[in-house]
């Protein structure tokens, strides 16, 4: 079952939506921000309590960028590999994160601390190459600021 | 020169909260408004001849007139702004909303007075957590002061306001699919023949409109039509956001006279080339516009001036290609991104786009024939408008179509040279 915080926050977000329906996308974003992740138990759960199919539930889960199906390290690194950044050497720097992290793209390094991830534009680029950790944005990346930025977002 | 969009927004320093905002006189336009007709203020962004930023440059005044208006009308009706931005190499709306989060909430009030919306969103990207942290504290603070909720300045009128941070997903920024999305379920298009204006959101009256677009609202209710036409050059009326990034001296954005020249954006004011590349070609409005060679930089950036050099002004942001960079490469790092967001609704799209990726894949891996570059061409005449249940997969084909024009001799040397040549 979701925790009491789980659908107290769920609730928050309820009365600005026509349906319980539309609180399916939140409800996803408001799980995963408490459990790092959406699990196949976390997915039923919701669908339990918003009172929707879990094939629905699921199909929502599986079609966005930002919900995380499997679990994650503590932060996630989110790196523009858009056409802008592509121009700007984003490829080189995700061979330096590769390497420093002892991780391919998709997975978590073997401390846990961090996932590597690309993300499609991240709507900065002007500051090429960009990458996001957690919520934090960091513009004209280069391979030697990396392994600084990776100090200061542990 | 005028710059009403981008006047309060001051590079590295927090956005005005809302009593400095009114100081500059902020929520005129609200009053102004409310003092109208609804069809009064339609009738002026008519006029104003204000077009959809958000890539289509459709008329807005036209858009908002289809809204089932009066008594009868049913309710409740919404706006919806798309704050999706994540066509790649736009990055004007983040500017907006993060730097006068207070304009954006005016023009929704504004914007929804006009349609008599009961109900307004702002379908925000995910990842921009910064301009969701400002908007909400904008909308706490405009809800207090009254100029949200119900009877907004001892009016009539009432309207809530509410931002939806989105799980991503780029099919997301197409208006119905955005819908969907909004609605809970998976972004993928709506059928078009039934008009959003009429029944969009849970079946009710929906206008869908981009941040740029509704940010002009306010400041065209406040100085009128003819003020907003004489901001733009020739035929063009008002200004626009323009951008510019990849190997430029000044990487940016700037609120310019609609019309301004490709040239004048890429040399003035973002600085011309950096030093020791020279311009090739460039994709003037953001991924889903056709590349424009060195023959069509002295071409308005407006929606006449890029049609006529065979591309559309989009986003109003500049992806600028350099002598040093590979084109084949850059076209696979587009069609990759387009592949990768097709949502799955209709097979040439999904499975098209994944075959265009494989191929250009082929050239950059030295693997590729003469007859990969025809079966290219033959998938950029066949995705286009009318094959495809949206415009993510004819948005996709522009920058192919033109770069296997522009760039023949760049995938011929990756055939002969068996490789690419830009890499070692
Ligand atoms: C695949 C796709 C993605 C889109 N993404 C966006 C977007 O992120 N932001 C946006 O304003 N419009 C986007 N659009 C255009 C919208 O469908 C719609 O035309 C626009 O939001 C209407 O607003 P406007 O008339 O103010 O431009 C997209 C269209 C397509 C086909
Ligand atoms: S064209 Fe692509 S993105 Fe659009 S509906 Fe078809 S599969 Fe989905
Ligand atoms: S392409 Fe990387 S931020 Fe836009």
């Amino acid at each position: 079952m979701l925790s009491e915080e789980e659908r107290r926050d769920i609730e928050l977000e309820a009365p600005h939506y026509a349906t319980r329906e539309a609180l399916c996308i939140d409800a996803l974003r408001i799980v995963q921000g408490h459990r790092g992740y959406v699990s196949d138990q976390a997915l039923q759960e919701i669908a339990d309590y918003l009172g929707l199919p879990l094939s629905q539930v699921e199909g929502a889960a599986t079609f966005y960028n930002l919900i995380f199906r499997h679990p994650v390290g503590a932060q996630v690194i989110f790196v523009c590999d858009s056409v802008s950044c592509w121009i700007m050497g984003c490829e080189r720097l995700l061979e330096r994160l590769r390497a420093h992290l002892a991780t391919d793209v998709g997975g978590t390094s073997p401390d846990g601390r961090y996932t590597l991830l690309t993300v499609p534009c991240l709507g900065a680029c002007a500051l090429a190459p960009v990458l996001m950790i957690g919520e934090t944005l960091h513009g004209h990346v280069t391979a030697d600021s990396l392994p600084d930025l990776l100090g200061k977002g542990a | 020169m005028e710059r009403p969009l981008t006047r309060n927004i001051r590079p590295h320093e927090p956005p005005l909260a809302l009593e400095d905002y009114r100081r500059v006189g902020g929520y005129e336009a609200v009053r102004k408004a409310l003092a109208q007709s609804p069809e009064a203020i339609t009738e002026t962004v008519k006029e104003a001849g204000l077009r959809g930023c958000g890539g289509a440059g459709f008329q807005t005044g036209i858009k908002w007139s289809a809204v089932p208006m009066g008594p009868d009308a049913p309710h409740p009706k919404y706006l919806v702004v798309n704050a999706d931005e994540m066509e790649p190499g736009s990055f004007k709306d983040r500017l907006l909303l993060e730097g006068d989060p207070h304009q954006m909430v005016e023009a929704i009030i504004v914007s929804s007075f006009a349609i008599q919306a009961d109900q307004a969103y702002i379908f925000l990207r995910g990842e921009y957590v910064l301009a969701r942290r400002r908007l909400n504290a904008a909308i706490g603070e405009a809800y207090a002061a009254g100029l949200l909720g119900p009877r907004i300045l001892g009016s009539d009128y009432g309207l809530e306001l509410h931002v939806h941070s989105s799980a991503g997903r780029y099919m997301c920024g197409e208006a119905s699919a955005l819908l969907n999305a909004l609605e809970g379920g998976r972004a993928i298009p709506r059928a078009k023949a039934v008009r959003t204006a009429v029944s969009g959101l849970w079946g009710k009256p929906t206008v869908v409109n981009n941040v740029e677009t509704l940010c002009n609202v306010p400041h065209i209710v406040n100085n009128g039509a003819a003020w907003y036409q004489s901001l733009g050059l020739g035929d063009a009326a008002g200004t626009k956001i323009y951008g510019a990034s990849g190997k430029v001296g000044r990487p940016g954005a700037w609120e310019l006279p609609l019309g301004t020249a490709l040239r004048a954006i890429i040399e003035e004011h973002a600085g011309g080339m950096r030093d020791g590349v020279a311009f090739r070609a460039c994709l003037p409005g953001g991924a889903s516009t056709a590349f424009v060679g060195e023959a069509g930089l002295d071409a308005a950036m407006d929606w006449h001036g890029m049609q006529s050099v065979g591309s559309r002004l989009g986003t109003g942001t500049v992806i600028v290609l350099d002598d040093q960079t590979c084109p084949v490469g850059m076209l696979l790092s587009l069609q990759q991104f387009f592949a990768q967001e097709s949502c799955g609704w209709c097979t040439p799209c999904w499975s098209g786009l994944h075959w265009v990726a494989s191929l250009l894949h082929r050239f950059e891996a030295g693997e590729a024939t003469e007859d990969d570059f025809d079966l290219l061409r033959t998938q950029a005449d066949h995705l286009t408008k009318g094959y495809t249940f949206c415009g993510l997969a004819p948005g996709a084909m522009e920058s192919l179509a033109s770069g296997l024009d522009l760039f023949r001799d760049d995938f011929m040397r990756h055939v002969s040279l068996r490789r690419c040549p830009w890499r070692t």
